[in-house]
C-alpha cells in the first residue's frame, strides 16, 4: 500500500483506542447526569448559548488565558504545548493534504516527513516546512519549560508543585518524548531527502547518509510507539484534561451545575482538572500550616479514582471551604460543591430531624423588611443593635426575624454533608419569610447571606448589610459624615469570593472613614481561619491562620480593622489589640447627628 | 408492689468496669479537643436548638463520656450545627467536629461518596 509503513501501526491502534476509551467514558457520564441535568441539557443542547462557549474552549483549552493571568510563565508553558500541538496538527493536516493530492491517510499528516521524501517542491511547500519546524521548536519551548518546573517549580512561580502519581508520571514521560522523538525522525529523514526546514535541516545535516539510513526506521517506530503510550494512558491519567474540559465548558455554557450528589456532571469536573497545583500555593492549610495532602488537586484526584476511600474522606473534611483555590483554578472546577459532594453524610443524613421546629409562629411584616441576624451575629450583639439603630434612623420598619430564638440558615449543616437537614431548615425559614408578606431580606452574616441567596428560592431582594447600608447612603436616605479613621478592610471568604460583593463595603467604608489597601485583598484576601467549613483543624492552627490575615489588615497600620462577618470579627478580635469593629458598626458611629 | 404514690429513684452511679468505653476512647482519637473539657454548659446556654426544644448539649456528651449512649443519637439530630457552642466554648473544644463525630460513632456510618 502507497503511504504505509508497519511503524504507524502504533499510532493509528493507539489513536483508534483514545476515541473508543474516551467516546465510552463520555456517554457513560453523560448517562450519570441527575434528572434536572439530562432535563436542562435535552432543553438547550441545540440553544444559541453553546456560541459562546467555542471561544471560550479556543481560549482556555488552547491559549490557556487564565493561567496566563494569574501567571505568564505556567501561561506560556501550558499555551505552547497546547496550543503548539495542535496548530502541530492542524497545519499539518493541510500540508499533507496539498502535497498528497489526494492520497490521503490521517497518519500521513503526523508522519508527513517519512512519506513525503522529496525536497519541497514550490514556494507553498516551503513555507509549510518551515512553518511545521517553527511550531516544533514552539512546542519543544514549552516542553522545556515543563522540564524547569519539574526541576524547580519556584523558577515558574510556584511554590509546591502537585505531587503526582505513578502513571500521571509515566505519561509525563510520554508526553515530553513526543516532541524531541518527532525532532530526531525528522532530522534524519531530512538527512536523506532534504525535505527539513530550517531546524530539522539543520540538524539533519550533522548526520551521514550512512547513520541516517541506520536510524531513521528506529526513530520513527519509537515516535509512533510513544505516541500509542501517550494515546492510551491519558483516559486513566490527568491527561484526560484536554478533551474533557472542552464538553465541560460547553454543559456548562447550557447550564448545567453540580448538585449536591456526585453525578455524571461531576466526573466531568474531575476530569477536567489538570493537576495543574494551582490551587495548592493559594490554600491556607498549606500556605501556614504546611498541610499537603488535602487540596482540591489532591480531592479530585482521589475522587475520581474511588480507591483511596479513607483518603477521600480524610482530605474531604479538612478544608476551610474558603474558596481560595476555586477563585485560583483556571478551569473554574466548581471545588466548593465538589467538596461539599465529597462530605454527603449519607444515612446520618435524617429526614425530619427537627420537629421541634413546628410551632414556631411566623410574624405579620407586611410592609417592613425582614432581618436576619443569624446564630453568629448574636455572639456579636454589636452588629445586631447597630443594624436596628440604622433601620430606626432612616425610619425602616423591620422584622427582627431570629431576634430572641434562631433557626439556622442552614448553611453549615450543607457544607458537612447534610443535605436534607439543611433542606429541612430551609423550608421552614423559607414558610416564615413568605407567609410574614416581608418586601426584602437583610442579613448581617455571609453565610446566612450565601445561603438565601443561593440555596434558597426566595422572591424577594435578599441583601446582606453592607449592600443594604450603600443602598441607604446612595439614596441619600442615611445621612453620614466622613471621620479621620484610617481602616483597613477584610473581605469574608463567603461575601467576597463566594457572593462576589467587594464594592459595597468600600464604598460605605470610603463614606465614613479612610480605606487603606492591603496586600492582599478582594479575590485575594486571606481566610480568617474561623470558617465553619473545617472540624478538622484544631484551635492552635486556626490561630496561626488567623494571625496570617491579622499580619496583612494590620500591616498598613490602620485605627480600625473592619469586617462585614461576625465570625471575622469574632476571630480578629481574640488575636489583635486593635480595634476591630463590623462595617455596621462604624456607619452608626458616624451618622449625622441631627438628620 | 403497693402503690405508695412514689418510687424509688433507679441508681444513678455507673459502673465503669461493666461500661463499653471504647467509643468514647474513639471518640477521644478523632476529636482531642474534648479531652480539655470542663463541663461548664457554656455551649448549653448559647445552643440555637435548645431556644426551642430540651435539646442540651452538655448534657448529651458527659453521658457519652460516661459510656451512656442510651438515645444519644436522637438527641444529636436535634442540633443545627450552627457552631455556637464552639465559638463560645472557653476550653476551645470543637463541638461541631465532637457532635458529627459523635453521630457517626453512635450509628456506625461512614461518609459516602460515589
Ligand atoms: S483543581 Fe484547578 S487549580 Fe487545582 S490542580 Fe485542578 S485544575 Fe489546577
Ligand atoms: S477551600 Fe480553602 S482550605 Fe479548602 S482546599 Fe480550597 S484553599 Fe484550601
Ligand atoms: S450561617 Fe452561621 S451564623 Fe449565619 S445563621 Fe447560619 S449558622 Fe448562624
Ligand atoms: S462549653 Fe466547652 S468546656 Fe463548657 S461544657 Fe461545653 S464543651 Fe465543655
Ligand atoms: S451547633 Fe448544635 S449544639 Fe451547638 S449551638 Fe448550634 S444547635 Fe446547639
Amino acid at each position: 500500500m502507497e503511504n504505509f509503513s508497519p511503524f504507524v501501526l502504533p499510532f493509528v491502534l493507539g489513536s483508534i483506542a483514545l476515541l473508543v476509551i474516551c467516546l465510552y467514558k463520555y456517554v457513560r457520564w453523560i448517562r450519570q447526569f441527575d434528572r434536572l441535568q439530562q432535563k436542562t441539557l435535552l432543553k438547550n443542547i441545540f440553544s444559541i448559548k453553546f456560541l459562546p462557549a467555542i471561544g471560550e474552549m479556543f481560549r482556555e483549552c488552547l491559549l490557556h488565558i487564565r493561567i496566563s493571568k494569574k501567571n505568564w510563565r505556567l501561561g506560556y508553558m501550558h499555551r505552547s504545548i497546547a496550543f503548539g500541538w495542535f496548530l502541530l496538527i492542524f497545519v499539518g493536516a493541510i500540508e499533507s493534504r496539498i502535497g498528497t493530492k489526494g492520497h490521503f491517510h490521517y497518519w500521513v499528516a503526523i508522519f508527513y516527513r517519512y512519506f513525503h521524501q522529496v525536497p519541497p517542491e514550490n514556494h507553498t511547500a516551503w513555507v509549510f516546512t518551515q512553518l511545521m519546524d517553527l511550531l516544533l521548536l514552539y512546542v519543544l519551548s514549552g516542553v522545556f519549560l515543563a522540564f524547569v518546573k519539574k526541576i524547580k517549580s519556584k523558577l515558574l512561580g510556584m511554590n509546591r508543585a502537585t505531587k503526582h502519581t505513578l502513571m500521571d508520571k509515566a505519561i509525563r514521560y510520554s508526553l515530553w518524548g513526543i516532541f524531541p522523538l518527532r525532532l530526531l525522525s525528522e532530522s534524519v529523514s531530512a538527512t536523506l531527502y532534504h525535505n527539513g526546514g530550517f531546524l530539522t535541516q539543520t540538524i539533519g545535516n550533522l548526520f551521514s547518509t550512512n547513520v541516517a539510513s541506520f536510524l531513521e526506521m528506529p526513530f520513527w517506530t519509537l515516535y509512533s510507539i510513544d505516541l500509542c503510550v501517550f494515546f492510551v494512558l491519558l483516559p486513566f491519567t490527568r491527561y484526560m484534561h484536554i478533551f474533557t474540559e472542552v464538553f465541560l465548558i460547553y454543559f456548562r455554557k447550557v447550564g448545567l451545575r453540580e448538585h449536591t450528589k456526585m453525578t455524571g456532571f461531576t466526573k466531568f469536573e474531575l476530569s477536567s482538572c489538570s493537576r495543574c497545583g494551582m490551587c495548592i500555593d493559594a490554600c491556607p492549610l498549606y500556605k501556614d500550616l504546611g498541610i499537603t495532602d488535602v487540596q482540591s488537586v489532591y480531592l479530585l484526584r482521589n475522587l475520581r479514582n474511588l480507591e483511596h476511600h479513607k483518603d477521600i474522606i480524610a482530605a474531604g473534611k479538612n478544608c476551610l471551604i474558603c474558596h481560595r483555590c476555586a477563585e485560583e483554578c483556571p478551569v473554574n472546577i466548581d471545588l466548593m460543591n465538589i467538596r461539599r459532594i465529597s462530605r454527603d453524610k449519607g444515612d446520618l443524613d435524617i429526614v425530619n430531624s427537627y420537629k421541634y421546629l413546628q410551632k414556631v409562629q411566623s410574624f405579620n411584616a407586611i410592609g417592613r423588611v425582614a432581618y436576619f441576624g443569624g446564630c453568629m451575629s448574636h455572639l456579636t450583639p454589636g452588629i445586631t443593635e447597630s443594624m436596628q439603630t440604622i433601620f430606626k434612623a432612616v425610619g425602616q420598619k423591620y422584622w427582627f426575624m431570629d431576634e430572641d430564638k434562631s433557626i439556622c440558615c442552614g448553611r453549615p449543616l450543607l457544607q458537612q454533608g447534610f443535605n436534607n437537614q439543611a433542606a429541612e431548615l430551609r423550608r421552614k425559614n423559607t414558610d416564615l419569610i413568605v407567609s410574614s408578606g416581608a418586601q426584602m431580606l437583610i442579613t448581617s452574616c455571609p453565610i446566612c447571606y450565601t445561603s438565601f441567596k443561593k440555596e434558597y428560592k426566595l422572591s424577594i431582594p435578599v441583601l446582606h448589610h453592607t449592600e443594604y447600608i450603600n443602598m441607604l447612603i446612595e439614596k441619600g436616605m442615611l445621612k453620614v459624615k466622613k471621620s479621620d479613621l484610617k481602616v483597613t478592610y477584610h473581605d469574608p471568604c463567603e461575601l467576597g469570593r463566594g457572593c462576589g460583593i467587594y464594592q459595597e463595603p468600600r464604598k460605605v467604608l470610603e463614606a465614613v472613614a479612610n480605606l487603606m489597601k492591603t496586600k492582599n485583598e478582594k479575590e485575594n484576601s486571606l481566610c480568617c481561619g474561623m470558617n465553619l467549613g473545617n472540624t478538622v483543624i484544631s484551635l492552635e492552627q486556626q490561630t496561626t491562620i488567623r494571625n496570617a490575615a491579622l499580619d496583612n489588615l494590620t500591616a498598613p497600620g490602620p485605627d480600625v480593622i473592619a469586617t462585614a462577618c461576625p465570625m471575622c470579627k469574632k476571630a480578629f478580635k481574640h488575636g489583635t489589640t486593635a480595634n476591630v469593629k463590623d462595617i455596621a458598626e462604624i456607619v452608626v458611629e458616624n451618622l449625622e447627628k441631627n438628620a | 408492689m403497693a402503690d405508695f404514690g412514689f418510687s424509688i429513684a433507679k441508681t444513678r452511679s455507673v459502673k465503669l468496669s461493666d461500661t463499653d468505653m471504647s467509643k468514647y476512647r474513639q471518640l477521644l482519637e478523632l476529636v482531642p479537643s474534648f479531652k480539655r473539657c470542663i463541663s461548664c454548659g457554656g455551649c448549653t446556654a448559647s445552643c440555637s436548638a435548645r431556644q426551642f426544644t430540651d435539646f442540651n448539649i452538655r448534657k448529651t456528651h458527659c453521658y457519652f463520656r460516661r459510656g451512656q449512649y442510651d438515645k444519644l443519637e436522637q438527641e444529636l439530630q436535634k442540633c443545627m450545627l450552627c457552631g455556637k457552642c464552639t465559638l463560645v466554648c472557653p476550653r476551645g473544644v470543637n463541638l461541631r467536629s465532637l457532635i458529627i463525630n459523635m453521630r457517626q460513632i453512635l450509628t456506625n456510618t461512614n461518609e459516602i461518596i460515589g
